[in-house]
């Protein structure tokens, strides 16, 4: 048993010691720095791309197949919960939040639920204008359902509308890439036209994107609660 | 000025005082509260230091997701640390 954990940590020294040889002679990004990268994305993002949040650019249109990698992860974590948590069709009864709320809370849930999912449609609509994006306003979206979750006993969610919602919105993701492709020349490149700078439709591909990644992130988490909500020992 | 440097390090030393409370308190449902505290804190730093799409996230994954994720880990394990939890055994499918 010894032996076997002494060979372990000699393995992984001697492969440490070899990756960073390895990444401490590369030269990735160096002439970037010294440059000083900030001043291209500060500079180019409101004049050629016209989109007033340098980081949503950044985000989706620089950096748009790490975003595309983002979502990837995220939809294999809930996938990865509901097939631990799942236990089939007929126990979707029994849900953890065993009564409902009192009247005071039942009717605060309803006041406040659309204006919860307005301000979550809000932030990933306009996340090429004002902070935020489709992260953000999915997890808005997925607090309002949590709320009317937590409120009504009975309320329920169609796992199968959420997973329809949430496979058309990578679709879209993915062909939005693949028409990049076609039409730009690389995967997700920007091939509609920019428009002026501060209107709603502008910036290219980044607002069909993020209402996408909202659409994803909202479909996705809300399932998540949902099923951990239903699970019940 | 004056005030803004203050008002940093008050809500730091509330982060810290959280942190602290949630380390030490042996009740997980009032530890997971005071987590969820933390990020409240982060979130309002954030938004102090200009960067409002990080205190969104932050605002919503950390002080309501992860709260009631925890929150449904707790209630269908157990409550106060130390404790063990046994399994009951499955149910087994009526057939």
């Amino acid at each position: 048993m010894k032996m076997k954990k002494i060979l372990v940590i000699s393995l992984l020294a001697v492969f440490g010691v070899y990756l960073a040889e390895a990444l401490f002679q590369l030269d990735f990004g160096r002439q970037f720095f010294q440059q000083g990268v900030k001043d291209f994305y500060l500079v180019t993002t409101p004049t050629k791309l016209q989109v007033a949040n340098v980081v949503t650019a950044i985000v989706v249109n620089f950096r748009g197949f790490d975003t595309l990698g983002e979502v990837t992860v995220l939809f294999l974590a809930t996938t990865a919960m509901a097939s631990v948590l799942y236990k089939g069709r007929h126990q979707l009864g029994e849900r953890a939040v065993l009564f409902s709320g009192s009247r005071i809370v039942t009717t605060g849930s309803q006041l406040l639920f659309p204006a919860i999912i307005l301000l979550g449609a809000y932030v990933f609509i306009h996340g090429h204008l004002t902070p935020g994006g489709g992260f953000q306003g999915g997890v808005i979206i997925a607090t309002g359902f949590l709320l009317m979750l937590m409120a009504y006993a009975d309320y329920s969610v169609s796992h199968i509308a959420l997973s329809v919602v949430e496979s058309l919105a990578g679709i879209t993701f993915a062909t939005i890439g693949l028409f990049g492709m076609v039409y730009g020349g690389s995967f997700l490149a920007d091939f509609l036209p920019n428009g002026t700078l501060n209107n709603l439709l502008s910036g290219g591909v980044i607002p069909i994107i993020y209402i996408a990644v909202g659409f994803k992130v909202g479909a996705e988490l809300t399932g998540l609660i949902y099923t951990a909500l239903n699970e019940k020992d | 000025m004056i005030f803004y440097i203050v008002l940093i390090f008050f809500l730091l030393l509330l982060m810290i005082g959280a942190a602290v409370y949630s380390i030490v308190q042996k009740d997980l449902l009032y530890a997971v509260i005071g987590t969820g505290l933390i990020s409240l804190v982060l979130s309002i730093l954030f938004l102090l230091l200009q960067a409002p799409d990080v205190a969104l996230t932050e605002a919503a994954i950390g002080v309501a997701l992860t709260t009631i994720i925890f929150i449904i880990t707790i209630r269908n394990t157990v409550r106060t640390e130390g404790e063990t939890y046994t399994a009951k055994p499955l149910k087994k499918d009526a057939k």
